[in-house]
């Protein structure tokens, strides 16, 4: 690292290495140690699907798959996660094969204006994971190993992601149909 | 973002050197909390000292005694899943998942999770008096918007609440907190580990400057008992608590063997029920009994301008959930 002393505050940006592998694509990377993730993905790699919505982890628009786990872009500093795996919108698709969570948003028109989808993708993504994996949701009644993904389940894990345009009504049916 | 160096420790003790070499610096965990109050220009630090993959503090187990440790860099998802902990302390799972969204519970720390800062809009807002904040400027929430805030054991210095469920459930089930610091190791039991605002609301905890957490660790269950979380908000989910409660209870027929009730939302800490818990305690279990007990707790309460619905409502949420959860099995 360079650019500062010891003991005190540091004056000037801190710049640190740090290598990810990103949608399959190794990287090694300089950053300045205050950059997020998503700032990372967005500016320095153009991959622009995760968006910046709020910044502050309220809205989910950045949603992003760190090592398998669905979390807010905005909110983790990159140089924190130095040899992660990470996956965005752009990664989920095979090919020219989207990903079932792809074909069912079509397929349900479950967006207007976009902006929030490809977090709202890649949240489902990772949702889906956790299901799969048994973890419970905060309307799983107490006792229940296996989690059945009703509409209350995927309302309630799917709650760190806004829409503005309200589309909740299709995004619901098409999870649950991409979960089948 | 003023810039800050990056550090990266090993195990704990290396975390603690490295802290009480750079006083300008902060522990990372998941920085669900820390990050943003940095971008918010609330934080400062000079360092980041990421404690998120120290030795054994990635994991939980079960200690010699029957007790559950859990390390301090397990992230909220893993704790709210772990099958012993939806078994021996559902009300520590559902807390944990009652509390942000998965994402940020997959980032946050249960460390983190505990050292969130106690804050509200005006703590947030650099441009605002705030004695916790700036010490001395001034509390513009007690006259301001403080719809949201404490009804009990608040100063006038400060009336922030502290948002977390995990704690609220912890100060229900006694855990305690294991940290480490320049001088040692030291076990602090919740309650007794966040600390009410008095004169110094700039001090969310006990902790001392240079104090690592460790982990938690959850005494083996004492007997049969029911426990429930419940959270009353604004929306269904993914928001913070109007006022919540974790509550354990042992019945031994229709006499209260035992009960613990924590209530969040109401106080700079997550503030432990002991009122409405001596008035239940050996008593016979009516709803009478409650509805006294919940009476008992609230008698005291001090609500602000804007916030008196919060004492009936604590009131009606002790009632509610303890007469729910003497009827489940």
């Amino acid at each position: 690292m360079a650019g500062s002393t010891e003991g005190a505050r540091p004056e000037s940006p801190v710049l640190a290495q740090l290598r990810l592998r990103v949608n399959g694509t190794e990287h090694e990377l300089t950053v300045d140690t205050r950059m997020s993730l998503l700032d990372l993905l967005r500016e320095r790699l153009d991959l622009t699907g995760a968006k910046k919505g709020c910044d502050h982890g309220q809205c989910g628009a950045c949603t992003i798959l760190i090592d398998g786990r669905r979390a807010n872009g905005c909110l983790a500093l990159a140089v924190a996660h130095d040899g992660a795996d990470i996956v965005t919108v752009e990664g989920l698709a095979d090919g020219d094969e989207l990903h079932p969570l792809q074909q069912a948003f079509i397929e349900h028109d479950a967006f207007q204006c976009g902006y929030c989808t490809p977090g709202q993708l890649c949240s489902a993504a990772g949702m889906l994971g956790e299901v799969n994996d048994g973890w419970p949701s905060a309307v799983t009644p107490q006792g229940d190993s296996e989690s059945q993904l009703t509409e209350a389940e995927i309302r309630e894990r799917m709650s760190g992601n806004l829409c503005r345009c309200g589309a909740y009504a299709n995004i619901v049916p098409a999870i649950a149909q991409a979960a089948r | 973002m003023r810039p800050f160096r990056y550090e990266r420790a090993a195990d704990a003790d290396q975390a603690v050197a490295l802290l009480a070499a750079e006083p300008e610096a902060r522990f990372l965990g998941g920085g669900t909390n820390l990050v943003d109050l940095m971008r918010l220009g609330v934080e400062t630090p000079g360092t980041l000292i990421d404690v998120t993959r120290l030795r054994d503090q990635d994991r939980i187990e079960e200690t010699a005694g029957g007790a559950l440790r859990v390390g301090a860099a397990v992230s909220n998802s893993e704790l709210a899943a772990d099958p012993r902990v939806r078994e021996r302390y559902p009300v520590l799972s559902e807390a944990v998942l009652h509390g942000a969204s998965g994402q940020l519970r997959n980032l946050a720390t249960v460390g983190g999770n505990l050292l969130q800062r106690t804050r509200c809009a005006y703590f947030q807002d650099v441009t605002k008096p705030c004695n916790k904040r700036a010490p001395g400027s001034g509390c513009p929430a007690r006259e301001g918007d403080h719809r949201n805030l404490a009804i009990v054991g608040h100063s006038e210095l400060c009336v922030a609440t502290n948002p977390s469920d995990m704690a609220v459930a912890l100060a229900a089930l006694e855990a305690t907190v294991h940290v480490r610091g320049p001088a040692g190791g030291r076990v602090i039991p919740i309650p007794g580990f966040h600390r009410l605002p008095g004169d110094q609301p700039q001090r969310d905890t006990v902790l001392e400057s240079g104090e690592l957490i460790t982990a938690v660790e959850l005494a083996p269950p004492a007997g049969a008992t029911r426990q429930r979380y419940r959270k009353v908000r604004e929306r269904r989910s993914y928001a913070f608590a109007l006022v919540s409660i974790a509550t354990v209870l042992a019945l031994d027929g229709d006499t209260v063997a035992d009960v613990r009730i924590a209530l969040g939302g109401v106080a700079h800490v997550p503030w432990r029920a002991t009122l409405a818990e001596q008035a239940l305690r050996g008593a016979e279990f009516t709803g009478d009994a409650v509805k006294r007990a919940a009476e008992a707790e609230l008698a005291e309460a001090q609500p602000l301008r804007d916030n008196g619905y919060k004492v009936e409502l604590a009131r009606n949420l002790i009632t509610r959930t303890l007469l729910d959860l003497a009827e489940t099995a």
